[in-house]
């Protein structure tokens, strides 16, 4: 099922992770000192997921994620200068300023940006898909969504269209166990949201997401089917938000004993410790990735933080119309 | 000069920006050979298949979110939902997508899309077949949302729509069997302009949609009475054509706004803001601004009723005559 990463691609994959990590971890403090407004959906726990998806693929396969979409938005390439100025609103932001922390999108990286709105993105990837499959394209969707939205009603009507018209979708649900607050053991009817492909004739599987390894191979996997026979595939992964749901959450509806047991399966530490026996990494490269990871990212944080370049409001309505036009 | 029943009007649109844009592409629910629920598709997709015809299951918010993915990557979808009541299904990909796409990515990202649907009574269909739910959609900053009335303002208001590189609301009424001259050929009506469909010196009446008609009506009764009227359709309610309405209000110096819709909270609300916000207008006013508008009650089944609900003919003469005092 898992795949062993060579030492570069190792490196590269742990690089990944670690910058995701760091860059949560950077977004956070920004937050808690009031340099940042707004809220945000950190991922710290879910790196394997959010750098184990789109480097497995082709680079020209699109994704489209959600509100928790930063790992996943690092993952297919953009600068952490863009991302960074999305979130202080700039004008040289991803989105310059307009979408913030929650609507990161890079068409160049094929990242045609992220709902909000839990689940409804899976739409617009199947619509993405259908576009695709009708111009003969030959590249897939990433559909991300989580174990709370998988309860949308939006969701299954995607899922069954994607059947139906044999759409290049790759389901991506990223199973954390909690929507916001609600524990998926009270919420979901069945153990496993793979199950549900069963309802709409969606071949599908349930893997471990905090092993990167394995979460590579399993989108591989599925990519393979997809393409072979044009059919869409529903992929479950398993995982853990160690961090809150959003800014101020206190975690109040689960356990720090809870908490512990997952921190145990940090799919960085899993990594970091199979290339270590594997003779691939030493400690002492590992901390030089962690403090270099965050050089690079305090510069760029320094250096935002001082920028002002923001849009104007006339700039904001220009952008309201496609076509530029009249309020 | 030929004649063009309102669907048939609304279909030709369709079949011609289909054949000179293979990305124009009709999505919807029993739009293949059923011809759609209001027989408006028929012959579509035995012209031009299921590449440019898409059938879908009874999924309208998911069939209106796919329809904005694929708008977003190139697709120009024309969405027919079989009645506007359905919108508030189709709610979050109008609203929180497609309206906010071009806006949300800096103008990165637009979704082409035309949204079709009918709204209104006298179908015995009851309150939930019904509504008139524009407004839904034009306090959505980011949309356009055009009412014709006519078969020849339907048909080039239609191909704009479609041309159009945003969202676009196209709302129909339900006498698709209505024929009027429609012009031969190539033609488009720019959005976002009204259309003064009757000159007329002494009361504007303004309105869309099917209560066009209704107005008319109205306006050929008040000849009688010597009360000249101006009716304003204004074809296009968001952008709104301001300056075509208070031009009107400030020559007649007397408006009544009619709509189908509740009055409370309606559009005729916005459009009265509008005219009242203007100063010169304002002071040109002569007597109150007036409404008439459908009863502040979900449409009744039992026909007498239902045939109670929106402004009839002889609201519309009352609302106006009540602006002549002096002639009462």
């Amino acid at each position: 099922m898992a795949i062993a990463f060579d030492r570069d691609r190792g490196m590269a994959m742990l690089s990944l992770m670690v910058r995701s990590r760091l860059f949560e971890q950077k977004v956070e403090a920004l937050f808690s000192s009031h340099e940042m407004h707004g809220t945000t959906h950190l991922a710290i726990g879910q790196e394997a997921v959010h750098a184990g998806v789109s480097p497995a693929l082709d680079p020209n396969d699109w994704i489209v994620t959600t509100h928790r979409c930063h790992g996943h938005t690092l993952a297919k390439g953009s600068s952490v200068e863009a991302m960074l100025a999305e979130f202080f609103g700039l004008s040289n932001g991803l989105a310059k300023g307009l979408g913030g922390s929650m609507h990161l999108l890079d068409l160049e990286h094929h990242n045609a940006g992220s709902s909000a709105v839990v689940g409804s993105g899976v739409a617009l990837a199947t619509g993405m898909a259908l576009q695709l499959k009708r111009m003969d394209s030959p590249n897939l969707v990433v559909a991300f969504f989580g174990d709370g939205a998988s309860n949308r009603g939006v969701v299954h009507e995607s899922m069954n269209m994607a059947s139906i018209w044999g759409l290049p979708v790759l389901f991506l649900c990223e199973h954390n166990l909690y929507g916001m607050s609600s524990c998926a053991d009270e919420m979901v009817s069945v153990d496993s949201i793979a199950k549900r492909g069963v309802a709409y004739g969606i071949e599908s599987s349930s893997v471990d997401g905090n092993d990167i390894e394995v979460v590579y191979a399993a989108v591989q996997d599925a990519a393979a089917y997809i393409h072979k026979e044009g059919k869409p595939y529903l992929l479950e992964t398993k995982t853990y938000r160690f961090s809150g749901h959003s800014k101020n959450d206190q975690r109040v509806y689960r356990t720090r004993e809870e908490e512990r047991v997952w921190s145990q399966k940090d799919p960085i530490k899993i990594l970091r410790d199979r290339m270590v026996s594997r003779g691939h990494l030493t400690e002492e490269e590992f901390k030089r990735l962690e403090v270099q990871e965050q050089a690079v990212l305090d510069d760029i944080a320094e250096h935002l933080i001082k920028q002002r370049h923001e849009l104007t409001l006339d700039e904001a309505y220009s952008y309201m119309y496609a076509d530029g036009g009249s309020r | 000069m030929r004649k063009l029943s309102y669907r048939e009007a609304i279909r030709e649109a369709m079949v011609e920006e289909m054949a000179r844009d293979e990305q124009v592409v009709v999505i919807g629910e029993d739009v293949g050979c059923y011809g759609g629920c209001f027989k408006v598709t028929p012959g579509l997709i035995e012209r031009f298949g299921t590449r440019q015809v898409i059938e879908t299951p009874v999924s309208e918010e998911g069939l209106v979110g796919v329809a904005v993915g694929a708008a977003m990557m190139g697709m120009r979808p024309i969405v027919e939902i079989m009645y506007g009541d359905f919108s508030t299904l189709a709610a979050d990909p109008i609203i929180n997508h497609a309206a906010k796409m071009s806006f949300m990515t800096a103008g990165q990202v637009s979704v082409p899309m035309v949204y079709r649907t009918p709204m209104g009574s006298g179908t015995g269909a009851a309150a939930q077949h019904t509504q008139s739910l524009e407004v839904l959609f034009t306090n959505v900053p980011g949309l356009k949302v055009i009412y014709a009335a006519t078969p020849a303002d339907a048909k080039g208001l239609l191909k704009s729509a479609v041309r159009d590189p945003g969202p676009v609301i196209f709302l129909e009424h339900k006498l698709y069997g209505t024929e009027d001259i429609v012009p031969e050929g190539e033609y488009t009506i720019p959005i976002g302009q009204a259309d003064i469909k009757r000159q007329g010196t002494d009361v504007t009446i303004v309105t869309y949609g099917k209560t066009v008609f209704t107005a008319f009506e109205a306006a050929q009764i008040l000849e009688d009475d010597e009360v000249s009227v101006e009716l304003v359709d204004l074809r296009t309610l968001r952008p709104l054509d301001t300056a075509t309405i208070l031009a009107s209000v400030r020559k007649t110096g007397r408006v009544v706004v009619v709509h189908e819709a509740p009055g409370f909270g309606g559009f005729a609300g916005e459009v009265i803001a509008q005219i009242v916000e203007d100063p010169a207008t304002f002071a040109a006013l002569r007597a109150p601004v007036a409404r008439v508008c459908g009863k502040e009650l979900p449409t009744p089944f039992n026909k007498t009723l239902e045939m109670q609900l929106p402004p009839s003919p002889h609201a519309i003469v009352d609302a106006v005559l009540a602006l002549f005092p002096s002639a009462v």
